[in-house]
């Protein structure tokens, strides 16, 4: 019963957006290609949605754009240019690396090495101040050990 | 370690409300893509409303002028339907592209709410809006002498200051 809800809730849930079947490419290698690009194209309305699972009617057209290249012998890099042209970074769901996208990629890494390098400065510093300890003693502390040795105090003897 | 120190993540967690509810709330989250400004107005050809052979927009269009995408069916195109009559009015020469429409009621919207187009063009299948990388209708661009895309402005025309800014863009790309 609960497997049949899930399987349910996950049909509903991977259910893309239908395109009518006659639309489809002929050459189903062709057709898993076009279906591979969808994904990785924004829907231009719907802000935060790929074509591949948009309803709405400019997702359609770009499917069937998409289709109608890969007829004609596009390849994925030509049919993506084809796209950046006319709708520029927001239109690939994984933007460009550029000019107007660096800070985009780079603030993460940029993030997890300042972290890093800080953790590592700060290791470096408390190590750097636990050192003192390790340093040999000096003359006084040495006669005052030695005298220690030498004649240990009582309770210490038995 | 110093005490004040614990009261360090409030500050930053205060000054992250801060900055959402001064900056982010107050600002649209829509994206406007503007990718083929700049660019020669892509070639779209369409026969015109009143019917004829097909001809291309370019040919058409005879720059300073702007280029209007807009359907029957689209709610915003009625709302500024009144700022392209102002914008006519005021000497701009505007271009219509229908997209996606039959021409009867592309015919029927401009006899109910105003024909400010010096011609129609009857885009069945809406390529104009995936050429001018438009993201919805209604788009209006401003084209130069040269047949080049300077401005456009995204969603409908919705007050005087929308009408203003095109008007200078057009002045601008005499």
């Amino acid at each position: 019963m609960i497997r049949r809800a899930l399987a349910l809730i996950a049909a509903a849930v991977l259910l893309t957006a239908a395109d009518d079947p006659k639309d489809y490419l002929k050459d189903p290698a062709q057709e898993e290609r076009a279906r591979s690009l969808f994904e990785q194209i924004r829907c231009v309305v719907c802000q935060n949605e790929s074509i591949a699972a948009s309803e709405a009617d400019i997702a359609h057209d770009v499917r069937m754009l998409i289709r109608e290249q890969i007829a004609a012998g596009r390849t994925d890099k030509e049919i993506k240019q084809h796209l950046y042209d006319r709708w520029g970074d927001f239109i690939l769901l994984r933007p460009r690396f550029g000019a107007r996208t660096a800070l985009l990629w780079i603030t993460p890494f940029a993030i997890v090495l300042i972290g890093g390098g800080l953790i590592f400065l700060r290791r470096r510093d408390t190590e750097a101040g636990a050192a003192p300890a390790e340093t040999e003693l000096s003359a006084a502390e040495l006669k005052a050990l030695k005298q220690l040795q030498n004649n240990p105090p009582d309770k210490l003897a038995q | 370690m110093k005490r004040w120190l614990v009261f360090l993540p409030l500050v930053f967690l205060l000054a992250a409300i801060a900055l959402f509810g001064l900056y982010a709330l107050g600002r649209s989250t829509r994206v406007e893509p503007n990718a083929t400004v700049g660019k020669p107005m892509p070639e779209v050809t369409a026969p015109p409303l009143e019917g004829g052979p097909p001809m291309t927009l370019s040919s058409q269009v005879q720059g300073p002028a702007l280029v209007n995408l807009f359907a029957s069916w689209c709610a915003p195109c009625v709302y500024e339907a009144p700022y392209l009559d102002k914008l006519k009015a005021r000497g701009a020469r505007i271009v219509g592209v229908a997209q996606k429409d039959q021409p009867a009621k592309t015919a029927a919207f401009l006899s109910r709410w105003g024909d400010p187009f010096a011609l129609v063009l009857d885009d069945r299948e809406g390529k104009a809006t995936i050429d001018f990388g438009a993201t919805g209708l209604p788009e209006t661009f401003v084209i130069d002498s040269k047949g080049v895309i300077v401005a456009k402005h995204t969603g409908p025309l919705e007050n005087d200051a929308h009408v203003e800014a095109l008007l200078a863009a057009l002045e601008k790309a005499d």
